[in-house]
């Protein structure tokens, strides 16, 4: 359970950008070394570039709002029609930047103040500085791979989640505690798999996963660890559910796990959520998992811990053809980070799944901590490399 | 409020009861500035300009120091357990701390006793030659003061405790550690220096043994909020510009209004008139995860720009957030979950509060993480009103919460300020 409800959501203004291929709050990236930093006044009638020119490879426009209105900043074709790079939202007096791998040719910039109409426009030339930079004509075709293939790979894991949260009820429902709480850890690491999207849908994740200690007063209880804890009760001062009141949180985890299936039918998803949503994943890992505070009762969580990465990975791989163009050496140390970490996850499985957090000794914590931590580094570079 | 030329062993040679004529002077003063209107404001000027090391305020005042002050760089926090079991030997304690107090906020030694070369020394000797360093020492009372865990009066206050004195409810996320947590007594000590705040709860812990231990504490390294017009905003440990908004000792009224418990406030306990109530929270960082979320989402959660601290509306600093700007696909500028909207007065019904807070770290973790945060700490008039809501509304709703995790908690009833002659708390205790 992530205390967020908004992860994907916070992303949702740079989607649009990042099938156009270029936009980032940072200068940060720049395989090439060197860049051209140009700064951009935009008020109500002006919109002045300190340079009508740059050369090529990676260009940082330092845009400061000075007018009275919100303003975006654009880099057009020379067509003036595709969007090569884009900030929006520069409310006045703040400052941002738009950086964007620019190969030679000619372009617009455009301020648009108040954000409506054509906006203010002039020309703008990037020269040849003999950078090697590879055609971007079909970034757009891989980000679409990389939707396509991760929206199939949501569907499939919401599919299972269904089926298995369906088996997982009647368990619990009947009585039969012992194949319940067998079911109950392979169940949720569906859930686990593809938590940022389950989280996107801010009315679901507070009555699905919610822990007993993020209840406020009053609010009731219901979802995965509601069951958990009735499935492992606490030695003392706790009361088991009654078989009426089992049906009812049982029958409400059921529903709500069909309003995520029904929603994630059609789902589509942008290159910087994917990258987002593996660095959530990692995030999840590190302040829930890694501590053993995700699963109180059962203390599986060695099994959201794999489930998290096999979904940040599943992420990475379908944006991996991105991203070995655009920074090989990131795409290496990922990868090689993702296999150091599985390893150390595998020293604890057992049969089909793990050991409990509660066998782990303080240094074997420690060590999967280290390893999230040396993965989570350079994944959190992820969104910004994709969306360059 | 005269500056002190002696040396610190001239001072060592001061009867207590010259140093008591000693700061009967530096009150003449308080009482004076307060009567202009809010003190400390007043008592910065009154002080030596250079400011910094020498700075000092009076410890007998109508108000205690500590809440208004213009906030210090360091902090030293303790609560206290009271093992005491009588009425009058907690007052006694309350009497030695108010002495003790009232001399090292001056600059001088806790006791200034002349003690046998074969006794140990009165005051414990580290911040010998040191200057007052702005230190103030702000004495509370929690709940457990007043009845115990059975609802046993212990000293014959019951009746007397602050309605809004009452434990704080659990909050979604809180993870509270019981050995970082609530507490008979609290002493807040801040200081320009380090060592100054960390000789004041030596000595007060010290003066303290058998009537009182320390139950927990915490240092904290830099101060998050300006509760001065005259500060820079200082950066908390996400590298935000914190406490923009703060309420400002300069803001005419707006203490009596928010801070200072009124007259009328609770007939039950008018002894707290002039007072306030402390809310102290142990907020830990995920500064790891922090450190690898964008920029954009980082500015995001905030609700304002990391370089100036500009809300994401426009303007710069001290521009008021407008919370209805819209962008582009008419998505607020200021994001619905960020934490500049729901902490302002416009999301909580105009309340506000004095916000003290300090960084604080504590080594590491058991797995390596960073033991770090903000040691947070408001002052406010009502806290079922001014902090409840706002934190509920933060726990459930606020997209940094993701990134944080209270482990202590507090809080106390701060009693007005102890008049020369008297003692801390003597209104409760009369």
């Amino acid at each position: 359970m992530s205390r967020r409800t908004s992860s994907l959501v916070i992303t949702a203004a740079l989607a649009a950008t990042a099938l156009a291929g270029c936009t980032s709050n940072s200068p940060s990236g720049d395989a090439s070394g060197d860049h051209a930093k140009l700064s951009v006044s935009s008020d109500a009638k002006t919109c002045d570039v300190s340079s009508k020119e740059a050369p090529s490879g990676n260009v940082v426009f330092n845009v400061t709002n000075k007018g009275s209105q919100v303003t975006e900043f654009y880099l057009l074709g020379e067509d003036g029609l595709r969007i090569v790079g884009e900030v929006e939202n520069i409310a006045p007096g703040l400052t941002r930047d738009l950086v964007v791998k620019a190969t030679p040719g000619k372009y617009f910039t455009a301020c648009k103040p108040g954000m409506v109409g054509q906006g203010i426009r002039s020309a703008f030339t990037v020269t040849d500085s003999g950078a090697d930079l590879e055609p971007s004509g079909d970034d757009k075709v891989l980000a679409q791979n990389a939707s396509t293939g991760y929206a199939s790979y949501v569907k499939d894991q919401t599919e299972q989640l269904l089926t298995k949260t369906g088996s997982f009820v009647s368990l619990y429902k009947a009585g039969k505690d012992d194949q319940a709480r067998a079911l109950y850890a392979d169940a949720r690491r569906h859930w686990e798999r593809v938590e940022p999207v389950a989280e996107s849908f801010g009315d679901l994740d507070p009555k699905m996963d919610l822990r007993e200690a993020d209840l406020e007063p009053k609010q009731k209880w219901t979802g995965w660890h509601r069951i958990e804890k009735d499935l492992w009760p606490p030695k003392t001062g706790y009361t088991r559910l009654t078989p009426a009141q089992r049906a009812t949180v049982a029958d409400q985890l059921l529903t709500d796990t069909r309003t995520l299936y029904n929603r994630t039918r059609t789902t589509t998803f942008t290159a910087d959520q994917i990258a987002n949503g593996s660095k959530e994943l990692l995030g999840e890992v590190a302040t829930g998992k890694v501590t053993g505070e995700e699963e109180t009762w059962s203390h599986t969580d060695l099994w959201d811990f794999q489930a998290n990465v096999d979904g940040a990975r599943v992420g990475f791989e379908n944006l991996r053809p991105i991203v070995q163009r655009k920074d090989k050496t990131l795409d290496t140390s990922i990868a090689t980070k993702f296999t150091a970490l599985q390893k150390l996850l595998d020293q604890h499985k057992k049969g089909d799944g793990f050991v409990l957090y509660t066998e782990l000794t303080p240094a074997q914590v420690k060590e999967l901590a280290s390893g999230v931590n040396a993965l989570s580094e350079p994944l959190s570079k992820l969104t910004s490399t994709v969306t360059l | 409020m005269t500056e002190d030329n002696t040396t610190p062993s001239q001072r060592r040679g001061l009867s207590r009861r010259r140093m008591l004529g000693l700061t009967g002077t530096g009150a003449a003063v308080g009482a004076a500035t307060f009567a202009g209107g809010l003190g400390v404001g007043r008592a910065t000027a009154d002080t030596v300009p250079a400011g910094g090391a020498m700075r000092r305020y009076p410890f007998y005042a109508p108000h205690q120091s500590g809440i208004v002050t213009p906030a210090q760089d360091r902090l030293h926090f303790a609560a206290f357990d009271v093992t005491a079991t009588t009425r009058e030997e907690l007052v006694t304690l309350l009497q030695a701390w108010t002495l003790a107090a009232a001399e090292m906020t001056q600059g001088r030694p806790a006791q200034a006793e002349e003690t046998s070369y074969d006794a140990p020394p009165a005051d414990t000797g580290e911040a010998d030659g040191l200057p007052a360093s702005g230190l103030t020492l702000t004495f509370g009372f929690g709940p457990s003061l007043f009845r115990d865990a059975h609802g046993k009066d212990r000293f014959g206050i019951a009746a007397r405790q602050p309605r809004e004195l009452a434990a704080l409810p659990h909050f979604p996320g809180d993870k509270l550690d019981p050995s970082r947590s609530d507490g008979d007594l609290c002493v807040q000590a801040c200081a320009d220096d380090p060592q100054v705040a960390v000789h004041a709860i030596r000595n007060l812990s010290r003066i303290a043994f058998g009537s009182a231990q320390i139950r927990w504490a915490q240092l904290g390294f830099g101060r998050t909020s300006s509760t001065s017009t005259a500060q820079a905003t200082p950066r908390n440990l996400f590298g935000f510009k914190d406490g923009t908004a703060n309420l400002k000792a300069e803001e005419a009224g707006q203490a009596d209004e928010h801070v200072w418990v009124g007259q009328r406030d609770d007939p039950a306990a008018g002894w707290m008139t002039g007072g306030s109530y402390l809310v102290a929270r142990r907020i830990n960082m995920r500064l790891e995860t922090w450190d690898r979320a964008s920029l954009r989402e980082q500015e995001t959660i905030i609700g304002r720009d990391r370089p100036q601290g500009a809300p994401l509306s426009g303007g710069t600093e001290f521009t008021e957030p407008d919370l209805a700007a819209k962008g582009r696909g008419g998505v607020p500028l200021i994001a619905a979950d960020s934490h500049v909207r729901l902490a302002h007065p416009h999301t909580n019904g105009g309340v506000r509060m004095l916000r003290r807070g300090y960084n604080f770290t504590d080594g590491n973790d058991a797995i390596g993480r960073l033991d770090a945060g903000l040691f947070f700490l408001a002052y406010v008039r009502r806290p079922s009103a001014q902090y409840v809501p706002m934190q509920m509304r933060m726990a459930r709703q606020d997209a940094m919460m993701e990134y944080v995790q209270h482990t202590g908690s507090g809080l106390f009833a701060i009693p007005p300020g102890a008049r020369d002659g008297g003692h801390i708390g003597q209104t409760l205790f009369a």
